[in-house]
Order: structure tokens, then sequence, then C-alpha cells
């Protein structure tokens, strides 16, 4: 693994040099009216969508964006060696990771990604659990070792639980879905947070390891009795079976685009933030408890300003109508509009080689 | 050299101007041998030195105290290998126990018992089984192996043996057991065509004089031709032994990837191999975390080296006492 971490790291070099040749050459040939080619790295959970929104840009703008979806931590790593142009990343960078990166960073949210909870109980058809931040947050802590448990009971009404082994799956590789579920339990339980944490992967107190979410929702569909929890657009993909959570103002909601994008409505941001907030257990009636934004890592000056251009130019359209409208078709949570305005702004004062942006 | 087929008239040929281009083309021959051989202990050098400065920040945080720890704590960033050290002899040893017996049964079988026509087709279709990509093996063990076991051997496990630790608790499907089974199936081949082979290379004198002597085959099998292929057969366990401490892409997928020392085999668990490959990648917890999985890689590499030169050791006792290959 470590030798071919090094190999892949000359080949990202040597990517990062071609792209240079590459603009130097339009450059050269056309000015302003030359295209570019952008290096990114990062998040696997939003590639779907960047893929189709590079793709889209580029048969727009003639911008080509070459993304590798390698994990949100080689993201931030490749982006702080300066090796890509921008990073991606669903775990926003710490304060001591955004003090290594020269000229800073500005995270910038795209769309809005959600943990759902999926069980195997076959004896339960199609019936939708419900369940609620203590008895989950006693799951993954261990202290729910059966279905009937009489809180999981209270929870569900009228569903015959059955008297099994509830047994916990969980991510073994280190992913923003672990991240923004691991910031939902460490919200709402004291518990969680002094004895796990937050983070992309954590000492998980039960369970066993599934690598990917693929490699869950094959152990959750093989074996009874299992809860694990995999991203919205996994589930829906694949047709399993979601919980009602409740939130934080007591309703009970199922994970949709909507209450996704209800999630980040609820969210005060000021005009000065650094978007690197947390989402989960959110406020407002219909906004669902585990989501998370995620985002582009870019510099706020970049040295090159052509490609601070089309970054910019990028952006600009990815926070526009027909990206959004991308965005849903594959269920990504759109950004709602107050925050699409908070982003408009922090774009306005992106700057190239010095020098604002037109 | 005193080959005894070179007539002598035409080494005296070649005294003349054609000599000095052989020996220049020796010469660059000569040490086009020494680079290649030279080759591999360089990259095990390197792979060492990388390795080691690779695994110094984590070294001296935690010193030896990695090798014993079992707490894996990346948001809190502490590590301890032990788990993932023990699950990886654990699994390979099972899978030893369970494959050694098999493969040499199978072996034997195919070079002094089975009919004459049989034995050829059979040895190649299960070293066909070697040529299986590991990925392919996780596969039929999550779809196969692992619905079989749940549904019927651990049931009856639990059932009947359940009195012992080792056959008790939850069953999850994914666990040391399964990837100790699943180790086994690929490592077999290994262990069978090398002692197959092996086992061929015994002089039929050997056999026949054990037979002359009033022995029956499974005396001739035990007393005259397994001693003297004891130390091939040694080779042939440390190969697959070999095979099943490294093994990386069936086992993570098989073994659970839990970092938990636990007595049932039902329970998951995870390999050194295993704990790289899931964690390196996005590597959460820091330039520590990253640097406490290139600790265990270097872990990994020294129970290697210790477990190949355990063999070299006990081939080269057997052999001596034995004088046999």
């Amino acid at each position: 693994m470590f030798k071919m971490s090094r190999a892949t790291r000359v080949a990202r070099r040597l990517t990062t040099v071609l792209a240079t040749v590459a603009v130097g050459g339009a450059l050269a040939c056309g000015g302003d009216g030359g295209t570019v080619a952008l290096t990114g790295a990062g998040a696997t959970f939003p590639y779907p969508v960047y893929s189709k929104w590079f793709d889209a840009f580029y048969t727009a703008t003639g911008n080509q964006v070459n993304y590798q979806s390698l994990g949100s931590g080689a993201g931030v790593k490749q982006f702080t060696e300066g090796t890509v142009d921008f990073g991606a990343t669903d775990g926003p960078m710490t304060d001591e990771e955004i003090a290594a990166v020269p000229g800073g960073v500005h995270h910038i949210p795209t769309v809005i990604g959600a943990d759902v909870v999926t069980w195997n109980l076959p004896s339960l058809g199609k019936t939708q659990l419900r369940f609620d931040a203590a008895s989950l947050a006693d799951i993954f802590l261990g202290k729910i070792r059966k279905w009937n448990d009489p809180r999981l009971v209270a929870l569900n009404p009228g569903v015959a639980l059955p008297d099994k082994d509830l047994l916990v799956v969980h991510r073994s590789d280190g992913s923003g879905t672990t991240y923004i579920w691991t910031d939902y339990l460490s919200t709402v339980s004291p518990e969680w947070a002094t004895k796990v944490g937050r983070g992309k992967s954590v000492n998980w107190p039960t369970g066993l390891g599934g690598k990917g979410n693929e490699g869950v929702t094959q152990q959750v569909k093989q074996v009874e009795g299992t809860i694990g929890y995999v991203e919205l657009i996994y589930a829906l993909a694949n047709d399993l079976p979601y919980a009602a959570i409740k939130n934080k103002s007591g309703n009970f909601v199922s994970p949709t685009l909507e209450s996704v994008s209800a999630a980040a409505a609820g969210v005060d941001l000021a005009a000065d933030t650094d978007f690197r907030v947390s989402i989960v257990d959110a406020a407002g009636a219909d906004a669902y408890p585990v989501a998370s934004f995620t985002w582009l890592l870019i510099h706020p000056d970049f040295a090159d300003a052509d490609k601070a251009a089309a970054i910019k130019a990028f952006l600009t359209w990815a926070t526009g109508p027909d990206a959004a409208a991308m965005a849903s078709e594959l269920h990504y949570a759109p950004l709602p509009a107050p925050v699409l305005e908070l982003v408009k702004a922090r774009l306005a004062t992106l700057k190239g080689a010095g020098e604002l942006l037109p | 050299m005193g080959n005894p087929s070179t007539p002598p008239d035409l080494r005296s040929d070649a005294s003349s101007g054609s000599l000095v281009g052989s020996a220049r083309g020796d010469a660059l021959f000569k040490w086009l041998l020494i680079a290649a051989a030279c080759t591999i202990p360089a990259l095990l050098l390197a792979l060492l030195y990388e390795l080691s400065s690779g695994a110094w920040p984590a070294l001296s945080k935690f010193g030896l105290e990695f090798i014993v720890s079992g707490t894996w704590d990346p948001v809190a960033g502490i590590f301890g290998a032990w788990p993932a050290i023990f699950g990886t002899l654990l699994t390979s040893l099972l899978a030893l126990a369970m494959a050694v017996p098999l493969s040499l049964g199978v072996a034997i079988y195919l070079t002094e018992f089975a009919p004459v026509a049989i034995r050829r087709p059979v040895a190649t279709v299960i070293e066909l089984l070697a040529a299986i990509p590991s990925v392919v093996y996780g596969l039929w063990g999550i779809f196969v192996l692992i619905p079989f076991l749940t549904t019927s051997i651990f049931p009856w496990l639990e059932a009947n043996l359940g009195f012992l630790p080792i056959f008790r608790g939850p069953i999850y499907g994914p666990s040391v057991l399964a990837a100790s089974l699943i180790l086994t199936v690929m490592i077999v081949p290994f262990i069978m065509s090398v002692s197959r082979e092996v086992l061929l290379a015994v002089p039929s004198g050997q056999r026949e004089a054990a037979l002359a002597l009033g022995a029956t085959r499974w005396e001739a099998v035990s007393t005259a031709i397994v001693p003297y292929a004891k130390s091939g057969i040694i080779g042939a366990v440390i190969l697959g032994l070999g095979r099943a401490l490294g093994e990386t892409m069936a086992v993570t997928m098989l073994i659970g990837n839990r970092h938990e020392v636990a007595a049932s085999l039902f329970a998951p668990g995870y390999s050194m191999a295993a704990v790289i490959a899931n964690e390196f990648a996005d590597a959460a917890g820091g330039p520590i975390h990253e640097s406490a999985l290139i600790y265990m890689a270097l872990l990994l590499f020294a129970v290697t080296v210790v477990v190949n030169a355990a063999a070299r050791l006990l081939i080269w006792r057997v052999s001596k006492g034995r004088g046999g290959r």
C-alpha cells in the first residue's frame, strides 16, 4: 500500500505538470478565450454528481476537470500539498489542518448528504421503523442488544419486533458517511461524545465493519437482525428500508430530498461564516437529523489566475438552477436558498494572483 | 566446467580473436546478472527503510506498547495492533491446521494410491485453484460460504460444541472462522502441489525397499516416503503460511473488521493486512494514524521475515538430520 501511494503521488504530480502544460499551451494560443484543465481530488460520496457537473461544465465551457475520488482524507492531503487545484471533503478540515495550507482555504458547500438507518428483519416486511436519538446511541454503544428491547418497542407501537440479537454493522474504511453518523451521535449523546467521539473512523464499541457502503449493505442484507447506516443515495438505489428518525422538534422524519434540504435551512449562518458547520440534529419541524454538507476546498487567492477564474466560473454555475436539477435527479439534496446566497457572496470575494476576479 | 562432451579441438579454436569478444560478452553478462541479483536485496532494503521512516512517528510515540495494546482509536490518536496481530496469526494457524492434513492427504493419495489415469487431471484442477484472484475468493466467501456457514455449520457447532467458549455468541457470518476457512481453501493448492512434487521426487528405491521388507502401503508412506520428503513438505507448509499471513482482500471481506480479541471464533476480528487495506486510503486520524498503519506494515513485514527464517532453520535442521532433500 505504501509503495503504491508513492507511485500514485508521482503520477498525480505528473498529472498536475501535464495540466500546467495544457494551460500554458492554451494561453499561448488564445489568451482569455483559452480553456484550462483543473485537477481535483477527494470525497467519494459526491463523486456521481460532481462527475456529472464536471461533464456539463466541460460541454458548456471547454474547461476540463480531472477529479479523482480518493476519499476525503486524500482530498485534504493533496489540497494541502498543492498537488491538486481544489479538494473535496465530507468532513470539514480542522483548524490545525487549515493552518497548514499556505494562503488559507475556503470551504464551499455544494450539496447535502444524509445517512439513513437500515436493517434486516424479514418478519416485518416493508414496515418502516422509527428511532430516536437516545435509542440509536444506545444501539451503537452496544447497550441495546435485542430487537424487542422495551425502548424500541415503545418507539414502534403496533410493530411486532422479534426476540432477536441486534447486530450492529458499521464502515471499516475511513469515510465521510461515518463522519456524519458519529457527528450526529456525538451531538445527541454526551456518552457517545466522551466514549467514542466523531471522526471518519472511530473506535466502535460494538459491531462489525464492512468496507464501503456496499460492504455494509451486503452484510445487512445477508444476516437477519443486523442494523447499519448507509448514505441515503445508496439506500434509494438499492431499495433498502430506511428508518424515520425523531428530530429536534420531536417529529419522526423520513429522509427525503426535502427533509434533508430542510436540515440545512434550519441552520443559522452568519454572513462571514466559513461554512464549516454541522447540520446534524438541526432545528426545523421537517428537518432530517442526520445530514451534512459536503464541501469543495478552494484557495481564497489562487496564484494561477486562469485556474482561479475557471474554478469561480464552475462554482457560480454549480450554485445555479441547472446544477441543482442535476443533483436532485441523482438524489443529492440541493442547498437551500439562504445558503446559496451566502455561497455566492463568498464567491464574489475570490481572487486570482492577488487580483479580485471579475 | 570440465564438460566431457565438448571436443578439445573446439576449445583451442576459441583462442583466436573471437575469444576477446566472448570475454567481453561474458563480463557484460556477469555484471548484468550481478545487477539483477542485487535488485532484490536493494528493493528489500529500500522497503525496510521506507517502512521504518514512515513508521517512525508512531514508533517513537507508542514504542513496543503498540504491539501489545488493544485500543485502536483514530479519534483520540491512540493505536495498538494486538487484535490485528492476533487475528493474523490465529486465522493463519487455523487455516494451516485445516489445510495441512487435507493437502498432504491429497498429495499422498495422488502420488501413491490414485489410479495413474486420474493423478495428473486431479492435480491440475487443484492447482487451478491457486490461479483464482483473491477478490473472487472473497466474493465467493460472501455469497456462498457465509450463507452456508450461518445457516448450517455455525448453528450446528453452537448446538453441539457450544460448551466451548470458541463456539458461542451471536452469529454475524463474517468472523475469524469464516476468514480461516477461506484461507484454508486458498492455501491448499500451494501446499498440495509443492508436497506432491516433493513426494514424486522420492526415489522409487525408497518405496520399493520398504515394500520389499513387508511394509503395507500405509507403512511405506509413513516410514519411508514421508520422512524422506519431510524437509520439502515443511517448505510447502511454510509457503502456505506465508500466503495466509499476507492475504488481504479475501480476509478483509470475511473477517468482520473489528479491532477486538474475542474468545469466540464466530466473532468478527481483524488482520494486519486488512487494517492497512481498509484504513490507509483515508487515514482520517491524521499523520499519526497513517504512521500507525505503516508501523503495522512494518510489523507484518517482521512477522513474515521471522516466519520464513524459522522455516529455513527448520528445513536446515531436518535435512541435516536426514541427509535427504
